[in-house]
């Protein structure tokens, strides 16, 4: 029985995308339909949760524009995200970086991985 | 009588996934694997006051039928099946002894409802069966989940209907308005929009809506 729902969820997965963690800084390029055209839209920050299974793993982004934190999720599979490039690998201690809420400035930092 | 279509048929619940739809939005769907559906036998007004067709579902061992049962099969020379339904058609000559009735009979879009028999949940309290509200738990509350006032004192007695404990789950319900996503004619699968009613493995039967 559950051959059949793989079978089906196998059409949907994205094989294309680079493997990332928690405290990696990503580059999401999602697909925006405005009213007839399709533009690309790049969203880059902080991973800060990867949650979930299969085909429903979600991940969550945050980053700061002009003073305001803005925290967006994904659907890892999803048709909507056209490219996820890493930009830097973090180094971190944890797989849910929350603590990063409540920090600002200078602390609100992820260290970079030694080795590339 | 209607001149919708009347269409239906018998499938097994194989449990729920997300797909995403071409504007990249997830879906969620129940997959019913509904493998072709035999006519066993024609019901006429003439001979049996009623139009349908009596339709059979997944092949079993002649061992496992009883005599009664052994007569259909014998009577239209197919395998026994494991279920037998009947369903109403429009016409009924339409439909031979012996044809299959296949997943494809719907196709994504189509608005259908669905039958099948709840999850069991055995004699359950009032809370559970018919969602009513319960009692404080704590704050020195001794009314947790029992049912409250059966009614007034002037009837002596109690009216029917009155929502108590008892048996809840293992009913036949339909689920009406859901919404075809996907059929796989070669798998013999449907992808219905939403949760539809059973355990794994239960039997459902699919038909075209009633209010679509």
């Amino acid at each position: 029985m559950q051959d059949i729902i793989r079978s089906i969820e196998d059409e949907h997965y994205r094989k294309d995308l680079p493997a990332f963690g928690p405290g990696d800084t990503v580059k999401v390029h999602t697909k925006v339909v405005e009213g007839t055209r399709e533009r690309i839209q790049v969203y880059e920050g902080v991973v800060i949760k990867i949650r979930g299974a299969g085909l429903s793993r979600s991940f969550t982004v945050r980053r700061l524009t002009y003073g305001v934190a803005v925290e967006r999720t994904f659907l890892l599979h999803s048709p909507k995200i056209a490219r996820i490039e890493v930009t830097r690998r973090g180094k971190v201690r944890r797989a849910k970086l929350f603590y990063l809420r409540g920090l600002t400035g200078k602390k609100a930092r992820v260290k970079e991985k030694g080795r590339f | 009588m209607t001149n919708r279509t009347q269409k239906s048929i018998m499938g097994i619940k194989v449990g729920m996934t997300q797909v995403f739809d071409d504007i990249g939005k997830a879906i969620p769907v129940t997959v019913v694997q509904a493998e072709p559906n035999v006519v066993l036998q024609k019901k006429k007004v003439a001979t049996d006051g009623y139009d349908a067709i009596q339709v059979g579902f997944m092949n079993i061992r002649e061992k496992l039928v009883n005599k009664p049962k052994t007569g259909i099969f014998t009577k239209a020379r197919l395998k026994p099946c494991r279920h037998i339904r009947e369903f109403k058609v429009n016409n009924v000559d339409d439909y031979e002894v012996g044809s299959e009735i296949n997943s494809d009979i719907f196709s994504p879009g189509e608005v259908v409802d669905v039958v099948g028999t709840s999850k069991g949940k055995g004699f359950s309290g009032a809370v559970k069966r018919h969602n009513i509200a319960r009692g404080a738990m704590g704050h020195g509350s001794k009314y947790h989940r029992r049912p409250g006032s059966l009614g007034a004192m002037g009837p002596a007695r109690v009216f029917k209907g009155r929502k108590m404990p008892g048996q809840y789950g293992g009913d036949r319900i339909t689920i009406q308005g859901l919404t075809i996503v996907k059929v796989y004619p070669e798998k013999n699968l449907i992808l219905i929009k939403g949760a539809i009613p059973g355990p794994r493995k239960g039997l459902v039967q699919i038909k075209n809506s009633i209010k679509a």
